[in-house]
């Protein structure tokens, strides 16, 4: 066993690892991607129904009905709306007119059933996607700053 | 004035820093013994002014004195003693200070404990640890002073985000600094073997004990964090693959390869090169984490900068540091040269097997926690990459790395026996199939039982195989007994640690398997006197208690009285926290754990008509996880405990052989 030899080895084994991980990274990146949308993409573009995707935008200001452990409520990005439906226990900072950002499936009639809503843990916080979103369509205005 | 103090001692620190850094250098490459003898007494200059300075914000703190700014964003008068403490660390300012003073402190290490290093070698070393603590210093100094002063001063703070006034958060950041800072110690002894172009043996039994160091306190920050999130976030889970997660997971993968193949470059002179790619690589990672953490790049409880001038310091600092470094080693890595060689099937072999899966391992979280930085900024979509994306490549790179886990250890250095091996593990197999079986046959015939039969048969392997390595060792009843038992006793203590480590990661598996296959959740609307069943346990909502006052939050808390078949087993008391300044509510499951399963409550929102949302939970095995953490800390430390590697026995060993020389 050489010294070239072992470097071979080496090199080969390092190889073989890499090769598998990208193998691995490629086929689990393309079934495991959630793409995040607006309320308004979603009217302009077309995604398939058993595709997971995030939305996110502002929870609709008096649009949070609970019946039992369901709760239906509306994500806005102030241009275009959209009704979700999540069964589960919401986390502590999901209100009315915060920012909302939420994973699930769309169903053929449009509205979103969500498997998880993360509402974060500041609550100054906006997620910078809906805050992305909120400026897109023309309706940000910048809140006064905290010092 | 206690602020300004503790300003004026930074600003002291940072020009003992920079004398530290440029003078020992100097006077390495001119071979000047007073030069490099400066860097011992600076770094113990630059430890007391830190104590200082960090005691001085302490101080602030702790008096609640509210004409500092830090102190009036983060604390409150209401907030208990220990709240008061750990709010320090709690903001972005302060525990940016807390990194420094952990820097500084291990220089101080080397500085006290390093007297029988070799000078150039210190001496370098503790150069390139002032440099990094330069950057830091800078950084706090220009971007995050903590002693800024307010006038006028408020009569009262904004108190700490109540998710961190908690026991378990309020020690997590400390012992993960410590794991993350605890790396620069092989990262500066790296630059300065590179700089010397000389590794040997010596050089690995310095830096094993304070990466071991390290990765036993990085261990324990995560494990601290992980449980952390599983009793407070009510979400049930224990870890989610975020982002935050992901920047400590890296250097801990990072590192347990470089305490891995640094036991090579100590026990057979070679993988040189690649060990200090290894350190410089951990280090790095330590430092995006902390990147990534800090910049608000990411959105998480922990991104308190939203300030861009800090994350482009940070950014260049990462940069300066990762880029310098690598450059570094590209002109010297080649001129290390390695001594013993070996064939793939020895022990060699598998620590290095091991060291390759567990840098694919962190590559790939890398690039998944990085991938939708990447993405937005070439305007690819805004995309996100959850557990599916981790759990499909993270686990099938694992799995391989266990199972070789349990045979490396008995193949023998250079040149192994691997069906000897195998057949010494001939017990351990046919154990392992067996659990495999009755795992499959108990759980019954769901989706969850195939794979989940394949991860409790791995830990069973694990475990075994770990054992069995352990029982050749001592000839277990194939020695007479006395002689068992003296090996027993003779085994070093290092070999109890890896034992003891490689065990827990047996339990840990055990504990994921657990957790991912058979958690059961119900979600309900219940009232008063209703009943839920999980798992076998019978919960009875027996009552609902508002405006219960604690120190500075009122709460809403839920009885359920639980029983098993007709008998008593203990009651639990969900809460929902509303807490005074900041007004924000938090959730306190509650947890009632027999150690091999947990059942989980966490009561929510009413539903309007007297009822209660509620998530009940069992997680089995889930406890085995941190129990497994604690653990294999304790593996760690039990190899701490080595007196080959107590700090300092290189060169004592050296000496004993230059005076045997002499005689």
């Amino acid at each position: 066993m050489t010294r070239k030899q072992r470097r071979l080895y080496f090199v080969l084994l390092g190889m073989v690892a890499l090769g598998g991980a990208a193998a691995l990274v490629l086929t689990a990146m393309n079934d495991t991607l959630v793409y995040f949308y607006t309320p308004a993409d979603l009217q302009t573009k077309h995604v398939s129904p058993d595709r997971r995707l995030r939305i996110g935008g502002l929870v609709e200001q008096g649009s949070i009905q609970h019946q039992g452990d369901v709760v239906h409520f509306v994500v806005t990005d102030l241009t275009a709306t959209l009704p979700v439906v999540y069964r589960g226990v919401l986390p502590d900072l999901f209100r009315e007119g915060q920012g909302v950002v939420t994973e699930g499936k769309l169903d053929g009639q449009g509205l979103f059933h969500a498997s998880e809503v993360l509402a974060k843990h500041d609550e100054n916080y906006m997620p910078k996607e809906v805050a992305e979103a909120i400026k897109k369509s023309g309706q940000w205005q910048e809140e006064g700053k905290k010092p | 004035m206690i602020p300004e103090l503790g300003q004026f001692t930074l600003i002291v620190a940072l020009f003992v820093a920079i004398v530290q850094s440029v003078v020992p250098m100097v006077g390495a490459a001119r071979g000047d013994r007073a030069w490099m003898e400066m860097a011992r007494p600076a770094a113990l200059a630059q430890f007391a002014l830190v104590v200082t300075a960090f005691g001085a914000l302490m101080a602030c703190y702790i008096t609640s004195d509210f004409s500092v700014l830090n102190v009036v964003q983060n604390s409150h008068t209401d907030k208990p003693l220990l709240y008061k403490i750990s709010g320090v660390w709690g903001n972005h300012e302060g525990s940016m200070l807390l990194w420094v003073l952990i820097l500084s402190g291990y220089g101080m290490a080397v500085s006290v404990f390093g007297g029988n290093l070799p000078p150039g070698l210190r001496a370098r070393a503790l150069s390139v640890q002032a440099m990094i603590a330069c950057g830091f210093l800078l950084f706090i100094l220009f971007t995050s002073n903590p002693f800024a002063r307010v006038d006028p001063a408020p009569l009262n703070g904004d108190g700490l985000n109540p998710l961190l006034q908690d026991p378990g958060l309020a020690f997590h950041p400390p012992f993960l600094y410590l794991g993350y800072v605890g790396f620069s110690m092989a990262f500066s002894f790296a630059i300065a073997a590179l700089i010397e172009g000389r590794v040997d043996a010596a050089w690995a039994r310095w830096v094993r004990p304070w990466t071991l160091v390290a990765w036993c306190t990085l261990t324990l920050g995560i494990a601290m964090g992980s449980w952390w999130a599983y009793y407070t976030l009510g979400w049930g889970g224990w870890w989610y693959w975020d982002p935050v997660e992901n920047a400590s997971f890296m250097p801990w993968l990072a590192g347990t390869a470089l305490l891995h193949s640094s036991i090579v470059v100590e026990k057979r002179d070679t993988l040189k090169a690649w060990t200090i790619l290894l350190a410089i690589v951990t280090f790095s990672l330590s430092l995006l984490g902390t990147f990534l953490v800090r910049s608000g790049v990411l959105t998480s409880v922990h991104s308190f900068a939203a300030d861009p001038s800090r994350g482009v310091f940070v950014l260049g600092l990462l940069v300066v540091v990762a880029g310098g470094s690598l450059t570094l080693f590209a002109i010297r890595g080649p001129g290390l040269k390695g001594g013993g060689l070996f064939t793939p099937l020895s022990r060699e072999g598998s620590l290095l097997l091991n060291n390759v899966l567990m840098s694919t391992a962190a590559g790939t979280v890398l690039l998944g926690t990085l991938y939708p930085l990447f993405a937005d900024a070439l305007d690819m979509g805004k995309v996100s990459v959850g557990p599916p994306f981790f759990n499909a490549v993270f686990i099938p790179l694992m799995v391989p790395m266990v199972m070789t886990m349990a045979v490396g250890p008995l193949l023998s250095w250079k040149r192994g026996d691997l069906a000897g091996a195998l057949g010494r593990l001939k017990v351990a197999g046919v154990l392992t199939v067996v659990v495999m079986v009755a795992t499959w046959l108990l759980a019954g015939g769901s989706a969850g039982p195939l794979w989940a039969a394949g991860g409790l048969g791995l830990a069973a392997w694990l475990f075994l195989g770990s054992l069995t390595e352990w029982a050749e060792r001592v000839r277990l009843f194939r020695a007479p007994p006395a002689e068992t038992l003296e090996r027993i006793f003779r085994l070093p203590r290092s070999a109890y640690g890896m034992l003891i480590a490689h065990a827990s990661v047996a339990i840990i598996i055990a504990g994921i398997t657990g957790s991912a296959a058979w958690t059961t959740e119900k979600i309900q609307v219940m009232h008063v006197g209703d009943v839920v069943s999980v798992a076998g346990y019978d919960l009875r909502l027996a009552g609902i208690q508002d405006n219960i006052p604690g120190p500075n939050y009122v709460s809403l808390r839920a009885h359920f009285s639980v029983t098993r078949n007709g008998s008593a087993v203990t009651e639990l008391y969900p809460e929902k926290r509303m807490y005074r300044q900041p007004p924000r509510p938090t959730t306190d499951a509650a947890i009632h754990t027999n150690f091999i399963g947990d059942l989980y409550a966490v009561v929510g929102d009413p539903d309007g008509t007297g009822g209660f949302v509620t998530r009940v939970y069992f997680n089995p095995l889930v406890p085995w996880i941190f129990i497994g953490a604690v653990i294999m800390v304790i593996g760690g430390l039990v190899s701490l405990t080595d007196r080959r590697y107590r700090v300092g026995a290189p060169v004592r060993t050296a000496r004993a052989a230059a005076a045997k020389g002499r005689a």
